[in-house]
């Protein structure tokens, strides 16, 4: 076993959710029966989060990030492996567990007008994930109020009575950020949180996820593409590829020394004077993105490496390595 | 819900709407007094028919017809004895009374029929009573006598030996002027006179007696051959088609969406059974099984309304809802829903049929008048509810009477008229709903 893997599991103790070698496959069928295979869109993923940190996913569009979300969020069953969440195996919660799951892990998605229902206004969407839980009206009422102060709309008043087509995006997504808060989680989990937002808002809504990541002391993983605001909100990132996570460091570590050519070529990406390419990693680097139908054999990145092996990196699976200390990379380069 | 209630703001801009929304609340309004003013028990009781129409005509035309033709068909003239001055001779062994039934008419034709009521009750012997009719130019005719049984009428009308006599049917030759002839026989006004020659055999007993002149023209609504006033039909008509229209697209709109919902929500296996029963349900016509049922089991409207809405579960309307609620299930906010927990009745009954509601309902609107023609055509076929009086009751006892052949337009044209106004009044309004409606299904 690696080192890598040896301080993951030391660290288990009191980290709050634990990914171990978590897949979900999608299967493709065609006219409903015929099997064409399944889409790796998570094929082996493992890390843990702790209490209190805030964490970014970065990686191109159509890695799984997305679909990693989802798994933890139970919207998706996992096709292999477990997420244990505060020592419990999600795998073997019961209804009554799974809906106390749901309500400990709230979910911030990045198209805030299509996340909120238009025939609702703000109370009675904030007070829906409430009554699914069975909590009383007065008790529903205070904690609306609350949660609307603490996403800065206020006073609520002016608020309550709205419907999601009168608010702007960034009210919009203010309210969505309420509602995945008001079951008072201790996960957070936002994808693209502010992607679908005015450019105008978007440090904005960021500085107010942060602030209230730390105020509340709950764990936030978000996923992004911008690479260049992501030193402000995370303690950690994770760079997947292909349904991996090929990299994890704190922020400043990964930034500051990139060990997989992977996350380099983002990084040189960002560091491109055309802002066009600097803000979009969507086109980085050159070359097709993998299939997840059928993956590349050994290193998926392979065939877009500038420094692929032949011989090596097209056969062997590379495992975690830790080239320095708390920076896990994998890349054969390292051995 | 805001949205729902600036649309209907936005009703007032649309004159057809307003005309529609008029009509509607004619209806609902005709409907609300008949059921007040007419009492379920009391329209039954009315439409079963017999006795209780005695006095009325037959086949009369209703008098605003009449009169926009610029006639003066008779109404129906009834005289009674109580009235009259009744001379009073007594003999050894009874009474001789002489009762003059005076009646001043003034019409511009002649009445429809003529016919004597007696009442006579608590009489051992039964009294004898001779009729004498004099004309206001003082002519006399004698229309012959008979014993009075306790209840009993003679039917001037349809007196042969009178008929041949006159030369004339009686009712018409009795107040034609002298020199009238069959096929130009004019009326005579002025007051004519029936008296009564009557021998009781008993003192203190009543006799009574009634002369009914019958019109050719009743009310607002005329008459059908049953002598019912059709008013009776054509107001107790709205409340059951209302009744029928509204439950009928209620019950068949809400249980498609909710298994069109269901459908959509959990898919596999369970959407798959939903598309094949719609598409074996689809192929089956409603109408023929609708006259099996009636045929074989009963016409009750309830149970017509039953089958309607049974066989309306699995109906078409299920593909369109489905279209519409497959992106919906895709949903963000659905996707939302199931994060915090919310199972699948409240996904499918909170969150994505509500979605859907604004739009379907213009369709709705418009469906109401459907099942109300459905309704009457069931009727028309025969196959009406058997006691209750409506609309298309009353086209198809005027049908089964050859009205249109018999020239009684009114029959026809006034259910006709209303089961029109019906559909107008709630097609301008779904006309004007999917105007506003539909420019949002982009930004739905
Ligand atoms: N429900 C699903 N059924 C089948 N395939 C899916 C499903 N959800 C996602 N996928 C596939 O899984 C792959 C990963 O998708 P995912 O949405 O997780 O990517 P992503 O990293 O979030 O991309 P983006 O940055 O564009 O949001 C894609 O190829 C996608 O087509
Ligand atoms: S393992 Fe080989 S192909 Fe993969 S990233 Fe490292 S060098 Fe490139
Ligand atoms: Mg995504």
């Amino acid at each position: 076993m690696s080192q890598a893997a040896s301080t993951a599991t030391a660290a288990a103790g009191q980290s709050l959710v634990e990914v171990r070698d978590l897949r979900t496959w999608f299967e493709l069928r065609q006219w409903g029966f015929m099997r064409l295979g399944s889409v790796k869109a998570v094929d082996g993923v493992s890390f843990a989060l702790q209490r209190g940190e805030s964490v970014a996913f970065v990686g191109e569009s159509g890695c799984g990030k997305s679909s990693l979300a989802r798994t933890l969020l139970g919207l998706h069953q996992p096709t292999e492996g477990d997420v244990v969440f505060e020592g419990q195996s999600m795998a073997r919660l019961g209804r009554r567990a799974m809906r106390d799951y749901r309500a400990r892990v709230g979910y911030v998605q990045q198209d805030p007008f299509g996340a909120l229902p238009p025939f609702l206004d703000v109370r009675r969407i904030l007070a829906e994930p409430l009554k699914v839980h069975g909590i009383g009206r007065s008790e529903r009422e205070r904690r609306i109020r609350a949660v609307l102060e603490e996403v800065r709309l206020s006073p609520a008043d002016d608020y309550l009575r709205k419907f999601p087509h009168m608010l702007s995006g960034g009210q919009q997504q203010r309210v969505v950020i309420a509602r995945a808060l008001i079951l008072e989680p201790s996960l957070l989990i936002a994808d693209e949180p502010v992607s679908m937002l005015d450019a105008s808002v978007r440090v904005e809504i960021l500085n107010l996820l942060r602030g209230i990541q730390q105020r509340r002391e709950l764990t936030l993983a978000f996923i992004t593409h911008d690479l260049s605001t992501v030193r402000h909100f995370a303690d950690r990132i994770f760079v997947m590829y292909a349904g991996r996570i090929v990299e994890t460091a704190a922020v400043q570590e990964l930034l500051d020394h990139p060990q997989h050519p992977y996350t380099q070529a983002l990084l040189a990406a960002l560091a491109d004077p055309d802002p066009d390419n600097a803000l979009d990693l969507r086109e980085v680097p050159g070359g097709e993105a993998p299939s997840l139908l059928n993956p590349p054999p050994g290193c998926r990145f392979h065939p877009r490496c500038p420094k692929h092996m032949p011989g090596v990196c097209d056969i062997e699976d590379p495992p975690d390595f830790e080239p320095r200390p708390g920076h896990l990379s994998a890349c054969l380069l390292h051995r | 819900m805001g949205r729902l209630s600036s649309a209907l703001a936005e009703l007032r801009n649309y004159p057809s709407a307003i005309i529609g929304l008029g009509i509607i609340a004619f209806l609902v309004g005709l409907a609300v007094y008949t059921v007040v003013v007419i009492p379920y028990d009391d329209a039954l009781d009315k439409w079963r028919g017999g006795d209780q129409w005695r006095l009325y005509p037959v086949n009369a035309s209703p008098v605003w017809s009449d009169r926009l033709l610029g006639g003066q068909a008779p109404e129906t003239k009834v005289v009674s004895s109580r009235d009259a001055e009744i001379e009073r001779e007594a003999f050894e062994g009874g009474e001789r009374l002489s009762i003059p039934l005076r009646v001043d008419f003034q019409a511009g034709d002649f009445p429809s029929e003529m016919t004597v009521f007696f009442d006579a009750d608590g009489h051992e012997r039964e009294p004898f009573a001779r009729l004498v009719w004099r004309t206001p130019d003082g002519r006399e005719m004698p229309l012959g006598g008979s014993r009075i049984s306790r209840q009993d009428r003679m039917s001037i009308s349809q007196d042969r030996a009178l008929e041949q006599r006159l030369g004339l049917v009686p009712h018409i030759g009795l107040l034609a002027t002298p020199d009238s002839e069959p096929g130009d026989a004019r009326v005579q006004t002025g007051e004519y006179e029936l008296t009564l020659d009557v021998i009781v055999f008993e003192e203190n007993a009543d006799f009574e007696a009634e002369l009914v002149l019958y019109g050719r023209v009743h009310g607002l609504a005329g008459t059908d051959h049953q002598r019912r006033d059709l008013m009776v039909a054509l107001m107790w008509g709205t409340p059951v088609a209302l009744a029928f229209g509204l439950l009928a697209a209620v019950g068949t709109t809400i249980t498609t969406l909710i298994i069109a919902a269901t459908g959509v929500w959990f898919g596999g296996w369970v959407d798959a059974t939903i598309q094949r029963l719609t598409e074996v349900n689809m192929i089956l016509p409603l109408l023929p099984i609708l006259v099996m049922v009636g045929t074989l089991y009963s016409t009750s409207i309830w149970l017509m309304l039953g089958v309607v809405v049974a066989l309306g579960i699995f109906s078409a309307g299920i593909k369109m809802y489905r279209a519409m609620l497959l992106p919906i299930r895709q949903a963000p906010y659905i996707e939302a829903a199931r994060a915090y927990g919310a199972g699948n009745t409240r996904i499918i009954l909170r969150y994505m049929i509500p979605r859907i509601l604004p739009v379907l309902i213009p369709t709705f609107v418009t469906l109401i008048p459907t099942f109300v023609f459905l309704e009457a055509s069931l009727a028309v076929l025969g196959l009406g509810d058997p006691v209750l009086p409506t609309w298309g009751k009353v086209l198809n006892d005027a049908q089964s009477e050859s009205a249109l052949y018999s020239q009684y337009y009114y029959w026809v044209l006034s259910p006709a008229f209303l089961l029109m106004l019906t559909g107008l009044g709630f097609a301008m309004l779904g006309f004007a709903l999917d105007r506003i409606f539909n420019p949002r299904l982009r930004t739905l």
